[in-house]
């Protein structure tokens, strides 16, 4: 609800997880708060949708296993109502003949893996934990800028510096040839087992544009795993869905006295030369503020809120030039009973499975996309939630959520009827080689194409990540230089969504650290 | 298109005129075309501007054309003046910056027509226009290529152009534009120019180029019109204090060593930054250097004897502060004029301080410690470079 006698401190644009989490904590340091949601729902790309007569489903993300815990408890989410159905999933590699491969934290079982896959396994665990852990330590501050010698930043850097000689000779040169290869190497330098290397891979780069010969996926793979270090041991499953995330947060942020309105599209940031008013919104009304805090991936805030016209050429063109069109798609199909995977098990469905043989299945994929197809032949990450949560759907029914990969933002000739459909089949007839029944137990299907992502979570090119997860756009590059550090050249604006650093996933520290800088910074924000 | 596979250097609509009236041969690499430095000798062509009448070809000058319904705000963002109040008809003298604050290069802005307007630049920067293009309803054409242009600058280029025909002429304003039919087609005739003296430039098809050049030095004869080449044009415009883009300072997207470009403020055209304006490029960096302060001032010095101070130190005392950018004897104002940057702390007109310049007679290198003093601005500025009606000389 919006009070206009309040005389809001700060406007967040958007009521996605980050945008809730920055509010709660504005509105915690005294600010008087207010979050504009465009949609009926909060919490962003962390959402639950009623997509066939009682099926409901993560529409978006649809496993939590990022979650960071200090966020988590600052905004108190298990009282507000968070819980979860499942945690600490295994993830199952599907083999078409049933003998898949099983990944149990450091454990190994099935698809013929040998000893040495299983020592080599626990061992490469542990090192990418220890590179995961010292980037964790850059995770939940502002990204350090590299030349001004400001105090923070160059605490952090020293941190980081440290954190990297502490690793030792063999991991420090181990990191820095790591982090700027290819996944497809690392894998080949470390295993045999196809299964495992194609799983590991998917990890890698899932929600991106990119294949596991394309650099960055290394880098990809420790931002994954960032969520061992945020005490995940593998996906969880959230009761009532991924939106309940955003209903906890919206709870949270409502009871530290942040207003929200909900259903009401933000049209315009409002700026006098170079320093935001406040912002417009689409029924006309204006509402001022000092502050506008968006949540909006940088591209819809600058192309589309601020206006490329009204910031200066430079920075218009690194909007511009930020990489961020997705490349994966979301399947959700309402079930009239579970189906049998070759196999598995009925307690081995509600893992997280996986269809990606191998290594180069995932880059024929992405081969297609390059091209501006969609694959032929897609990798998938598949979620049936309701084998943990009934609420899902009525009783004795189900639903099954998947993440393909790929479908580009731009397929050539644009997202249609028809080819959605021909690509919705094309899908499902490969699920139905590992679960060759399905077929006969669909009551309904939705595809949610990039475009659609786009459409529905009001994210620019449909990126889960609001802009790829790579070295050229992380820490200080993050989403752009001269916008790193939550601030923009419009005094006033801060930008605090996954575009941001640490970056995307339902993570929760670009919110936090979005606010912990504006906190500091303080009157001369 | 420009033909660069064709020809290493390209050539101007007055190539055959220049090079027929080349008589030393001596020729410059002006962006890509071939130039004279020199028709016969250099103080010649210099005082045939101050006595009579010179033309320069300024064929080679880059050349941007913006139409649209948003052009006039698409250039408001993107230079440093404020548009709004450029005339239709009417040119201006501006800068533009990048993020920084920092030039990246100056020239003029001319307004041509209703959402029409064409910038002349010492640089190609066609890159950096279409990036500041996004949002915009502006369409950008490069016609350099497309667009044959001259200088004819002298007290006697009025009466030169009413020789040809051109009724009315003398009433054009300084920094005005105006159109003439010629030849079934039309020449534009705007009153600006290099030399700090009565003059202008003509911008026409470059399939009329030839015969107006023909025609002006027919018209011109018996005034003693003369083709002038790059050297003189340099004595001319330091002696009316113009900078020169890659001369005075380094435009900030060619400058590669960090600190080594410019802001207005720091070249002495703080004039040409407007803040009451909506957001432009540089913007933000400029309001907060002009409350902080600049790095360097940019100053016009009068040195004593007649050794042009080039390349010269400038010291306060023992202490180095700045360096010459630009250095001439100015035979008319009879001044030994010298551009520098300075440290901004100093540079205040009427400061002394001393140029160490070195020069070489028969191989015989000297040094002199020359006293300056630093100078409110240009060194040659008369009456009829503003007079309206232009005088007949």
């Amino acid at each position: 609800m919006i009070d206009l006698t309040k005389n809001y401190d700060v406007i967040v644009v958007g009521g996605g997880h980050n945008g809730l989490i920055c509010a709660t904590y504005l509105a915690k340091s005294g600010r008087k708060v207010l979050v504009i949601e465009a949609n009926q729902s909060l919490g962003g790309a962390s959402a639950t949708s009623e997509f066939s007569d009682q099926f409901s489903v993560s529409s978006c993300a649809q496993w939590l296993f990022q979650l960071n815990p200090v966020v988590a408890s600052d905004m108190g989410l298990k009282k507000q109502g968070l819980e979860l159905a499942a945690r600490d999933l295994n993830t199952i590699a599907l083999a078409e003949d049933g003998n898949h491969l099983i990944i149990d934290g450091d454990k190994l079982e099935g698809a013929g893996i040998s000893d040495e896959d299983r020592i080599a396994f626990v061992a490469f665990n542990k090192q990418i934990l220890r590179f995961a852990k010292l980037l964790s330590g850059a995770f939940n501050r502002r990204a350090p800028k590299l030349v001004e010698s400001n105090l923070t930043d160059r605490i952090t850097l020293a941190k980081l510096g440290l954190g990297m000689k502490m690793l030792g000779k063999d991991d420090m040169s181990d990191l820095m040839r790591l982090a700027l290869i290819n996944i497809y190497d690392v894998m080949e330098e470390n295993f045999d087992n196809e299964l495992l290397k194609a799983a590991i891979s998917l990890d890698s780069l899932l929600g991106s544009h990119m294949g596991p010969r394309s650099p960055n996926t290394v880098y990809g793979y420790f931002y994954r795993r960032m969520g061992d270090i945020f005490g995940f041991s593998g996906p969880a499953v959230v009761k009532g869905g991924m939106g309940a995330v955003g209903e906890a947060m919206a709870k949270a942020a409502r009871a530290s006295g942040v207003d929200i309105e909900v259903g009401t599209a933000v049209s315009k940031i409002n700026i006098a030369i170079d320093r935001v008013t406040g912002v417009t919104l689409a029924d006309g009304r204006v509402v001022d503020a000092g502050l506008v805090v968006s949540n909006a991936d940088p591209k819809t805030t600058f192309n589309k809120l601020v206006g490329l016209t009204n910031i200066e050429t430079g920075v218009a063109r690194r909007v511009k030039s930020m990489r961020m069109k997705g490349d994966a798609a979301k399947l959700h199909i309402a079930l009239d009973s579970l189906p049998s995977f070759t196999g598995l098990s009925e307690q081995q469905m509600g893992q997280r499975l996986l269809i990606a043989p191998s290594m180069n299945y995932i880059e024929k994929a992405f081969n297609h996309s390059k091209y501006g197809e969609y694959s032929t032949a897609p990798a998938m990450d598949i979620s049936i939630p309701t084998i943990h949560d009934s609420s899902l759907a009525p009783a004795g029914k189900h639903v099954m959520s998947v993440i393909v990969q790929f479908a580009p933002y731009e397929l050539n000739g644009g997202w249609d009827d028809e080819n959605k459909e021909e690509f919705k089949r094309l899908v499902i007839d490969r699920i139905a080689d590992y679960a060759p029944d399905l077929k006969d137990k669909i009551i309904a299907s939705e595809l949610l194409t990039p475009s659609d992502i786009e459409a529905r979570f009001h994210i620019q090119g449909g990126h889960w990540h609001h802009g790829e997860i790579s070295l050229d756009q992380i820490l200080t590059m993050r989403p752009f230089p001269g916008a790193s550090q939550y601030g923009t050249s419009v005094d006033g604006l801060f930008l605090c969504g996954a575009g941001t650093h640490p970056g995307g996933g339902v993570m929760g520290l670009a919110g936090h650290n979005a606010a912990k800088e504006i906190i500091k910074r303080g009157k001369s924000a | 298109m420009i033909p660069h596979d064709e020809t290493m250097m390209l050539k101007t609509p007055f190539y055959s005129r220049c090079l027929a009236a080349c008589e030393i041969n001596m020729w410059d690499d002006w962006k890509g075309y071939t130039t004279p430095q020199a028709y016969t000798s250099v103080e010649q062509e210099y005082f045939a501007v101050r006595s009579n009448t010179g033309v320069f070809d300024i064929s080679p000058m880059i050349k941007y054309r913006f139409t649209g319904p948003d052009a006039g705000a698409y250039l408001n963002r993107l230079l440093t003046r404020d548009i709004r109040k450029v005339g239709i008809g009417r040119v201006a003298y501006t800068v533009w910056c990048d993020d920084k604050g920092q030039v990246m290069d100056d020239g003029t802005i001319f307004h041509l027509a209703e959402n029409d307007y064409r910038l002349c630049a010492y640089a190609r920067c066609l890159d950096w226009l279409m990036w500041s293009a996004e949002g915009f309803d502006v369409t950008i054409a490069d016609e350099t290529a497309e667009v044959a242009a001259l200088a004819v600058q002298g007290p006697t280029s009025c009466a030169i152009f009413k020789n040809m025909g051109f009724e009315g002429i003398e009433n054009l304003k300084p920094f005005g534009l105006t159109r003439f039919p010629f030849e079934g087609s039309e020449v534009m005739i705007s009153r600006t120019g290099f030399t700090g003296d009565l003059g202008y430039e003509i911008w026409i098809d470059p399939s009329l180029a030839e015969t107006f050049w023909d025609r002006l030095f027919e018209a011109g004869k018996h005034r003693d019109i003369r083709p002038i080449g790059s050297y003189a044009l340099d004595m001319l415009r330091t002696e009316a204090g113009f900078i020169q883009a890659g001369v005075d300072f380094i435009p900030s997207e060619e400058a590669v060593r960090t600190g080594r470009s410019r802001s207005p403020f720091e070249l002495g055209l703080g004039w040409l930054v407007s803040f009451d304006k909506p957001v432009f490029n540089g913007r933000k960096a400029l309001l907060k250097e002009k409350k902080e302060g600049s790095r360097y001032a940019f100053v016009y010095l009068d040195v004593e004897g007649n050794k042009p101070a080039e390349h010269a130190f400038i010291y306060d005392g023992n202490k180095e502060v700045g360096t010459v950018t630009t250095a001439a004897w100015c035979p008319t104002a009879k001044t030994n004029v010298a551009f520098a940057q300075v440290d901004a702390k100093y540079g205040k007109p009427g400061q002394e301080l001393v140029t160490e310049i070195y020069y070489e007679r028969e191989l015989k290198w000297t040094r002199v410690m020359a006293k300056c003093t630093v100078i409110e601005g240009a060194v040659f500025n008369p009456p009829r470079k503003r007079q309206t009606p232009a005088a007949d000389f």
